[in-house]
Order: C-alpha cells, then structure tokens, then sequence
C-alpha cells in the first residue's frame, strides 16, 4: 500500500548522494536547519545499528562542543536541542545537554523557549534534580505579561514539576483560574490536575474552584475540568453523588449538537469529551439507583443517537454499553445496550468486532441470557485466526462454561489423537465427581470416544464411573444424555458388562424420556453386538461413512404414509414463503424470521418439524434447508414422528442403517442432543466444523436457556470472509497511485517527474524554510502519494481515482468515470456512437472519450455494457495521415480482470485508412471496487521508425453489474441459501418520493433488477459478472434507507454497499 | 491512560516517541523494537490492538509509519485509535499534507502538537484549531 512512499523514502540516501551541491546551497541558505538536516539525512541512510551509533556518537561529540562553547546563540541552541532529541529518541544518553535544555527554556525567546520546556520535559523524569532548576523560569514565566509564555509555563507544569516545588506555583496558577482568556484557564485547570495526581493533599482547599471550571461558560476548560473530576470520583464517589445532574446536563447538551462545531470529529460531537463523561457517569452509578436513575434518559438518548457509522461513534457506543452495565441495571436499557453490540460483533470490521466482544463481556456479567443473540459470533471468534479477538472471546465463553477448553478437545479429537494427560484430566475432573456445569457436555464423548488409549481393561471401570455419575443428582439432564452417549460407545469396547445392563434397566423407568430413550437404544444395540461394533467402531470418529443421504430406504415409508392421507412435504422456504405471501405485508425483517423462529423457542417451528417431516424424502429441497436448520445432510435419519424410525426395508447389516428399534415417542427437544448425539458417534464430512459451531453455540449457552439454542444458524461462516475487504482495497489504492506516477504522460516526458520529485526533496531539505516556494502544479497531486492519508479506507479510493486524471490535466488525457457516463448514455440519444459500431446500438454504452493522443496519433475508447461482458473499443485514428494499417494495441494483462481480444469488428468500412479499432472483453476475475487497466498502441512512423502510446482506463465494479432477472419466489429462495450478508442504513440526500428515487437510482446507476416492490420495501437483485448473484433488500423510513445484501460471494455484498450508499447518497 | 506515544517506520526506525510514565533511555529502544516488531507481524485481517505485556497497544498505519500508542486497560481502545487519527488530521493541517520527513524536520512541533493534545497520559485537546492555536502564534510571532 504504501510502496510509493517506502521507495521514495529508501531512494532518499541516493537522492542526498546526487543532489550532493545543492545540499550545499541549502545549507548555505538555511544556515540553522543544515545541522539537522544532514542529521536527519544521516539518520535516513542508516543501513545498520552500527553506522547509527558512528553517526550518532559523531553527532553528540560535535554537540557537545557547540552546546558548551560560549559563541553559541539561542537559535542554533534550539537546533541542538532537536539534534539532542534525536540522540536520545535513538536510545543515546545525551545527559550533557540536559542543563542546556532548561538554560534555552529560562534565556530563549518564544519558539526557543518552548523547545528548551520541550526539551526538559522529554529529557528529565519526575524526581530529576536539575528540575529544581526550572522552577524559577517558571514562576517567572506565569507572571509574564506575554500570554504565549504563561501558556509554556502551564504546558510544563501539567507536563514535569517537582512535588515538594508546588507551593512556590500554586497560588501563580489558582489566580489563572479566573483569567479572561480561556487558553490560560484551561491550562491552569491542567497543571492542578497534575498537582492532584502527584500531591493530592496540596490542591484539597481548591476543590470549589474546580467546581466554578466545571461551570466555565468555555468548554475546553469544562472538558479540562473532567479529568480532575474523573479522577477524584474514581477515589471517593459519594463525594461527588451531587455533581451527577451536571454531568448529566453536559452530555445531552454535547449529545443533542449544542457545542461550537469546531468540537466535532467527523461530524460527531466532541467525541472523547462524551466518553469521558460517560464513564464518569459509570462511576457515579455503580451500586447506586437513585443516581442511576438520573442518568437513564441521557444513556438512552445515547445509544440512539449513535446511528452515525464512523468508528468513533462505535467508542461512544462502546463506552455507552459499559457505562450503563455499571451502573445500577435498568432492565430496558441493558437490553438496549446488548442489542446494540450487534452492531459491533455482526460488522465486517475487525477492530468493531473486538470492541464488540469486549463489551459482551460486560454484559454477560451482568446477565449471560442477554448475550444469547450474539452466540454464534462468540463461537465463530474462537476460530479466528487474530489471538487477540480469541482472547477477548475466551474469558465470555468462561464466564458461562468452560467451553474454550472443550471445544479445543473436540477440535483435537477431529485432527489429532488426544494425549494420555488431556484426557486424563478429563476423566478425572468427570469421574472425581467435580461438579460438571450443566452445559458442558463434551467430556462424555470424548470419553467414549478416547478412552480406549488408556488400555482394554478400563472400559468397564470407566462405565462404572460413568454410571455412578449419572446417578448422581448434581448432573444436568443434559450432560447426563452425554455420559449416556459415552457409555454406549464404550459398551461396543467392553466385552460384557453387568453395569450396563443395570443401567439399562434403570434407565428404561426412568422419567426423562430422552434418558430412556438413550437407555432403550442401548438395549436393542446389545442384542445385536455385531451391528454395534460396525455402528460404533473405535476410533473412527475422524472417518467418513457412507450414508444414505436421499433416505431412499424410506420410499416405501413416504408412500404409505401419503396413501393414508398424510400432507406432502412441504420444505422450510416454501411454508415460509406460504406465510408471507398470506400475510401480503413484508416484515421489518423479514429474512430474519426464518432464523429466530429456527431455535427450539417454538417445538412446532417450521426448523424443528422439518426434522421430522424430511422422512418424505423431498431430498431434492435439503439443499435449501440447510441454511435455517441443523445441517443434516448426510445424518442418517434415525428419528421420525413417532420417534425412532425402524429399519423395516432393508435388512442387510450394512454400517449405515439402524439397527430395529421399538418406536418410541420424543420430544424435539431430544433431537437436538440425539443429532448432536450422532454427530459425535457417525461423524461426517461435510461441513463437520460447521456443524461443530452450531453445537458449540447451542451447548455454550445450554445453561442459560436451551430456547434459543440454535439461534443465528447458517450465518456460521459470514464474518470471517469480509475481512478481505481492506486488503483488496489496499492494492487496488497502491495499484492505482503506482500506475499513476509511473505512467509516462506523452507531453510530459519521464525525465519531467524526476525532476519534480527532486524539487520535494529539496523542498523539504530546506526544512521547509521557504514554505512559499512555489511548486509545481503537479507537485501536490503528486504528494498525494506521499503524505500520510491512511489507506485502507475504502473511502478514499475515490479521491485516489480522482487524482488519476487530474494528473494528465496537461497532456489532455481524460479517464473514464463509469457511473456519470453510464447516466449520460442512457438520458442522450445514441447519436454519436450509433456510427461506430452495428453492436453498440444493442447495448448499453459510454461516450466515445480520448484517453490520449500525441501529435500524430489520437486514442479514443468506449464501453459496451454488453449482458455477458464489457466491452471495451480503443479507436485509434491518425491525425496526421500515418499509416495505421501495422498499428496494434496490447493490453497489459491486470490483476483482478480478464482481457480477451474481440477480433470480429475490427475496420468500421470506410475509415479504415485513418481509424482502426480493437476490441476487447473484460471480465472481472475477482470482485473489487475499481481497477485500471492500461495498455499501448504501436505504430509505425513515416520513416519506419516504430512508436509507442500509451494509455489506460479506469474499470468500476459497476462496468460488471448487471440485473439479475429473477421471481419473487427466487429470490427468497437465494436469499436464504446465501451465507454472506452486509447490512447498512444510508441516509437519502432528499426525503420526497424516496422509495422510488432510491429504487430508479439503483436500477439506473447500478443495474439492479427489480424484482418486487411491497410497501416501503423494495427487492432487488444483480449479478456481477459472468454469474455471482447479489440481492438487495431495501426499505425506506423516512429519509433513511435500509440496505441489506446477500450473496454467494463473500466480498461482493461491501462493495456494492459502498457504491450503493455513495449513489444514494450523492442522487 | 496513554503510557506512551510512538511514531515509527516500517523499518523500526524511530520517528518520534513520548513517554508519560518514566521508561528507562536502554529500555525504550527494546520496548520500541518489540512493539514495532508486533505490528509489522499483523495482518490486515487482524485487529489494530495488540495485547502487549501489561498493556495494549492501539495502531494504525499511514504509508510506511506506524503510529503506536499504549495504553492502560483503562482506556477505550477505539476512542484512541480515531484520537491517532485526529493527531494525524492535525499534522495534515499544519504542515498541509503530511509526510514522514514533514515529521523528521520537524521533530519539535510535532512534539508541542502533541502536547495539545495529550497531558500527563490523557486525552485533553482534540479541538483542531485549539490545537493548533499557540503552535501557530508562535510561529507568527518568531517570523516577525
């Protein structure tokens, strides 16, 4: 991303080398700045630690002879002074100048001054001694009459002051409190907080004149005030208990836009000022309702005014949620704040997603069953490849069960065989009778699954454990059901047991019906000891099984059943569907519903009896399903209606069928751990980490409710693709400034640049003493690479897209800009192109536009929006008769596209003396948000001399959206099956027919294929080609549009987002 | 709190820090070295906070400079990841348009700039124009 500057930056030892007798112009000119310079230059060519310590120990011998020489002025004092700052910022003890520094701060004038306190203030420490010397500079200093010196002196208090020298300043300062300007109030307010931080006991008779700075009509002495008070709330709240009505004053005034606007950051209002005051507020409140009652508005007012998406309004949201889970709970509002984090966890953004889940951690200590919408986050961090957001995430699963460490076992158990000492502990934390939490299941299979390393013998004492503990009392059902699982696979080991039989008939009474199912199952597969072996082999559990995934064994079954009148299978979507269409009106959200309704709240949720009803065998609809139910594909279908499905047909013995089995009724809630069950005992490839996921989730917060266990299902993957945004973005932005400054521009010749850039080194050479120097006009455009504009913010592609064409300004180049020439192309009459080409006329395209020219040739280009590709046509035409007939065109192949040569047109008739043409298709290989694509014509001079030009076009992701046509239907088909989804709301530039502004604008500007309007809601949908679909949900509120994507492509949905929101934003 | 305040460049090299609690002279160029050492090993996919010793560190990424504050946990990590940016818009002001050499030449006002903004490891000014405002008096008042 940052090459241009890096090569610059290492290009810069070579430059200094050849600009060699300039260097000494410039020293001769700016005689104070060429010390530091040639130490700042030495410092740039450094290629090892030991050249540094050469040149800088050089440096310090000759400082130390200039400082102490008595001929020495102020002014190259205050240049050694820096010089010496470099020394020590580079790890030398440069001490010698130390008393320099403050003899500059007490002799200097102004800038020297305030170097010489720089100086000091970087140079000493606390406890220095020599700091005793400055005291007197400073008290001088604050009686001086010169506002900018009272200020220094203010700055070094705040900043480096001896404890025992307070007294000789504090009265100096108490009388800045009341001082007119408010600079000098503001900063007297800081040097007392100093005071308070390192002698508390020496401000304690001022603290009512603190409250007069809280009240200060300014709000930079205000705000100064905040840190004094933080810090004495953070000591002694109650003391303060008063004071919260102020605070809470403060932050709906600074919330409600009431500040000068030079306060605000982006827009938002003075940003750090409302976090301060929002954890003040946190400490006001804690443990405290009357207090907190007196902040629950203001706290509410907050979280709904941060609707603005920058990433500091997401610190004031942070902060927000923490301050109101400190505070003494409000109910509405803590689940205000949990819902809130959504907007963190779900973001593409890695740093919101880490703040997201630090501030999970706060509300799940406060209340875990608040934390359960944002579950599958939790589980889905655990993989992610950042530790630090694994971190974050570890001590929240903790905090409900110890589900880090199981899902590490189980990770293991699918790559690597489990070591003796793992399992060892596990077994012992099991069998010692540690009491297990309810949800944390896993330990029973893995003991069923590895206990066998431990030797043949143990089989039968580990089932004596096993069943020890499951009769005792202090097991959860739940683990109980997964001790019973872990049983079962170890009687496969055993050779014969008693235990288990006793078990079995303990069990067969039992009163959980999901236990006697377990313990009937047992009992059938005893009878038949070969069929379980084969169903329970050992060590298998990393292995596929052959599975009869279309269920075709139970045809017969389905017949049957429809014979007797049964309904036919209906898949999840299309019930859902049923339901919508009946209900006329779209949902809020109406994808959402499929998702919530999918956990186990409701028993008779379509997810939940599609389980059941899947034995029709409508194996063609389980593709479909897989989004919004457990992934069952591939799990052999044990479990029906009536509870376990008996193998009637099919007798063979073959691994993959069930053993007969009385039937037995269950609850769905039992299908949840059976499957889960199985997943454990017959795993299966497919989507094996997936599944792993959802278990994950729904056992993490098992304890916490089992209502919504499954909740957010078939999102499992979305976050962890979006990341990607940022680095494509980056080489497209460094693609970008590269092609630009390396393009030789045909007017201004190559050796031109170089020039100039020599200029900006110059330039800064001088230490910028001649800040009017005029530079050359492309100068800036070209420092636009150079300067320190962050990069990965995709935002900014479009100044860098801008700064493209501006720099060919001079050579009459113009750059494409697809979205305006896509509006133009389709408002004008296609009078102009029509002649060029018999194809254009068919499709969508640009305005013929010269992309660049020289005194004998002229390249012009356009765009065909063709249905299958673009198109893009380069017309070369000579102006000044050169035979064009050898003239040909390459294209420089481009990272993301793929160019393929159109040889059918090539000569329109009758200009094929002066014009030829070339064609070629474009095809984007991998979705970003615009490239560039540059290329040459060779040409043949008079003399048979040969020539080159060249030239280059930009590509948006927009030259390869088309409109997807499609049905409703289809739609919500594709919507459910796509796992990545991007939400945003984006504000509408004017409110008056939004809707259909909003809808004309997209399907215009960006080829959205409309495929329904209900309501305020549109439905939209586009592909990019050749054939990665992309749908659009939108509903418009007020001046706010909702726009939710979905596609099959992980990075597609954020880019079209950020066209989107630019379009509607602009339209 | 902001424990300190380091600019550096992708070769590790040191292009301004500030210290707000006393860090031995020998000791800050190990810290300095590790902590750059942390970032450059960072992905993009990967957060701009890095968990480091006692403390975070909250970077972000300008051309080939670093800029690497640390802090205690005390602190919002996004609040001082748009605060580096707030500096940088500041510097961007100044010396319109900011480069790594605008900072080298300039070591000092880059330090009273910062200054402004942090006292004593806290956030105090992040009015642009307040920040700026002695910075350029004093500047007016040198040239005359």
């Amino acid at each position: 991303m940052s090459d241009i500057v890096e090569k610059t930056l290492t290009a810069l030892p070579g430059l200094f080398l050849q600009n060699q007798p300039v260097g000494g112009a410039v020293a001769a000119r700016a005689p104070f700045c060429s010390r530091l310079g040639s130490l700042v230059r030495g410092i740039t060519a450094l290629t090892s630690k030991h050249e540094e310590e050469k040149l800088i120990q050089q440096e310090l011998s000759n400082l130390k002879v200039t400082v102490s020489a008595p001929t020495t002025t102020l002014k190259v004092m205050k240049e050694c002074m820096v010089r010496l700052l470099y020394c020590e910022m580079l790890g030398y003890d440069a001490s010698f100048g130390h008393i320099h520094a403050i003899k500059l701060a007490q002799q200097g004038n102004l800038l020297e001054k305030r170097v010489g306190y720089l100086a000091v203030s970087l140079f000493l420490h606390e406890n220095h001694e020599l700091l005793l010397l400055l005291v007197n500079t400073v008290v001088k200093d604050l009686q001086s009459t010169n506002l900018i010196e009272v200020c220094m002196a203010l700055t070094v208090v705040s900043q480096i002051f001896p404890r025992e020298m307070i007294p000789a300043v504090l009265p100096l300062i108490e009388d800045k409190l009341q001082h007119s300007k408010e600079i000098i109030r503001r900063k007297a307010v800081l040097a007392l907080y100093k005071f308070l931080l390192i002698a508390p006991n020496q401000v304690q008779h001022i603290h009512i004149k603190f409250r007069k700075a809280l009240c200060d009509r300014d709000v930079g002495v205000m705000a100064a005030s905040l840190h004094i008070y933080y810090r004495m709330i953070k000591e002694n709240a109650p003391a303060y208990k008063d004071l919260t009505g102020s605070f809470v004053t403060i932050l709906k005034q600074v919330v409600g836009g009431k500040l000068p606007v030079d306060f605000n950051y982006h827009s938002v209002p003075a940003p750090w000022l409302q976090i301060q005051l929002l954890r003040i507020l946190g400490l006001l409140g804690k443990d405290d309702q009357r207090t907190s009652e007196l902040m629950y508005d203001v706290l509410d007012e907050s979280l709904r005014r941060a609707e603005l998406n920058h990433n500091v309004t997401y610190a004031i949201l942070f902060e927000c949620v923490h301050t109101v889970y400190s505070i003494y709970p409000k109910s509405e509002l803590l689940e205000k704040a949990a819902k809130c984090i959504g907007k963190f966890v779900l973001s593409p953004k890695i740093n919101l997603k880490y703040l997201g889940l630090k501030a999970l951690t706060y509300v799940i200590q406060q209340d875990p069953t608040l934390a359960l919408q944002h579950q599958m986050t939790i589980i889905e961090c655990l993989d992610h490849p950042d530790p630090i957001i694994k971190r974050e995430v570890k001590p929240q699963a903790y905090k409900s069960v110890n589900i880090f460490e199981d899902y590490m076992l189980v990770k293991e158990k699918h790559s690597i065989t489990l070591p003796h000492a793992v399992l060892g502990t596990v077994l012992k934390a099991s069998c010692m009778g540690v009491r297990v939490p309810p949800a944390v299941p896993h330990p029973g299979p893995v003991l069923g699954e590895y206990s066998y390393l431990l030797g043949k013998d143990t089989a039968e004492e580990v089932i004596t454990k096993l069943y020890k503990l499951l009769l005792s009392d202090s097991v959860s059902s739940e683990t109980k059901a997964w001790l019973f699982a872990a049983v079962t696979k170890l009687t496969s080991q055993a050779h014969s047991s008693n235990i288990v039989e006793r078990l079995i008939q303990e069990f067969t009474v039992s009163l959980d019906t999901c236990m006697r199912q377990h313990a009937f199952e047992l009992k059938h597969l005893l009878e038949d000891v070969e069929l379980m072996r084969n169903l329970l082999p050992v060590d298998k559990s990393c292995e596929d099984m052959v599975v009869d995934a279309s269920l075709s064994f139970l045809d017969g079954f389905v017949a049957e059943e429809l014979s007797k009148g049964a309904a036919p299978y209906k898949p999840h979507h299309q019930r859902q569907e049923e339901k919508l269409s009946q209900e006329k009106v779209l949902n809020f959200e109406p994808y959402g519903l499929s998702f919530s309704s999918s956990g186990f709240a409701g028993r008779q949720s379509p997810a939940g009896v599609s389980l059941g009803s899947d034995i029709s065998g409508n194996s063609a609809e389980m593709g479909l399903k897989e989004t919004n139910s457990l992934k069952l594909e591939g799990v052999k279908k044990l479990w029906g209606k009536e509870g376990y499905l008996p193998k009637k047909e099919n007798k063979t013995g073959d691994e993959t069928e069930a053993p007969p089995n009385p039937q037995e009724a269950i609850t769905m809630e039992n299908v949840d751990q059976i499957v889960t069950k199985k997943d454990q005992s017959q795993v299966l490839t497919q989507s094996k980490e997936e599944k792993e996921k959802q278990l994950l989730a729904s056992s993490l917060f098992v304890g916490l409710g089992s209502e919504s266990s499954i909740n957010l299902l078939g999102k499992a993957d979305t976050a962890s693709h979006k990341f990607r945004r940022k680095s494509k973005a980056k080489e497209t932005k460094s693609r970008e400034t590269t092609s630009a400054q390396d393009m030789p521009c045909s007017s201004l010749g190559s050796s031109s640049s170089v020039t100039y850039e020599e200029d900006y080194y110059l330039d800064n050479l001088q230490g910028r003493v001649d800040t009017d120097l005029e530079k050359f006009s492309l100068n800036s455009e070209l420092l636009d690479s150079d300067t320190l504009k962050e990069h990965p913010l995709v935002e900014e592609l479009s100044n860098c897209s801008l700064s493209t064409p501006s720099l060919f300004a001079d050579s009459n180049m113009e750059v494409f800009h697809p979205p305006e020439s896509i509006a133009a192309s389709i408002d004008n009459e296609p009078s102009l192109a029509s002649s060029l080409l018999e194809e254009a006329t068919e499709h969508m395209y640009s305005d013929l536009t010269e992309v660049c020219n020289n005194e004998t040739i002229s390249v012009s280009a356009y765009k065909i929006w063709k249905d299958d590709c673009l198109l893009i046509v380069w017309s070369v035409s000579s102006k000044s008769g050169v035979d064009l007939e050898n003239a040909n065109l390459e294209i420089v192949p481009a990272e993301n596209f793929k160019i393929t040569e159109q040889p059918g047109c090539c000569l329109p008739e009758g200009e094929a003396e002066s014009t030829k043409n070339f064609q070629y298709s474009v095809h984007m290989e991998k979705p970003c948000t615009e490239g560039n694509l540059s290329g040459f014509v060779n040409y043949q001079m008079m003399n048979t001399h040969s020539a080159q030009l060249e030239f280059s076009v930009n590509l948006s992701l927009l030259d390869f959206i088309r409109p997807l046509k499609i049905s409703t239907e289809d739609f919500g088909k594709l919507w459910l099956s796509f796992a990545n989804d991007v939400k945003q709301n984006v504000k509408m530039s004017e409110s008056q027919a939004a809707l259909s502004s909003a809808l004309k604008t997209l399907q215009q500007k960006i080829r959205f294929h409309v495929v329904d309007v209900i309501g305020n809601e549109g439905l939209l949908a586009c592909q990019l080609l050749p054939s990665i679909p992309c749908l659009l949900h939108f509903r418009v509120h007020a001046d706010i549009v909702a726009l939710w994507f979905r596609s099959s492509c992980s990075t597609l949905p954020d880019y079209l987002l950020y066209q989107c929101q630019k379009m509607i934003e602009e339209s | 709190m902001i424990k300190f305040f380091l600019m550096v460049n992708k070769q590790g090299q040191t292009r301004l820090s500030k210290y707000y609690e006393h860090v031995d002279i020998n000791k800050r160029i190990l810290l300095e070295t590790e902590v750059i050492k942390s970032c450059l090993s960072r992905s993009n996919e990967q957060c701009s906070f890095i968990e480091y010793k006692d403390f975070k560190l909250v970077y972000r990424q300008y051309a080939a400079l670093f800029i690497v504050v640390g802090v205690n946990d005390a602190e919002n990590e996004m609040a001082v990841y748009e605060f580096i940016h707030n500096f940088v818009e500041v510097l961007d002001e100044y010396f319109s348009q900011v480069s790594e050499l605008d900072i080298m030449f300039n070591l000092d006002k880059v330090h009273i700039i910062l200054d402004e903004m942090v006292l004593n490891g806290s956030i105090v000014e992040t009015n642009r124009a307040r920040i700026l405002a002695p910075l350029l008096i004093l500047d007016k008042m040198s040239e005359s």
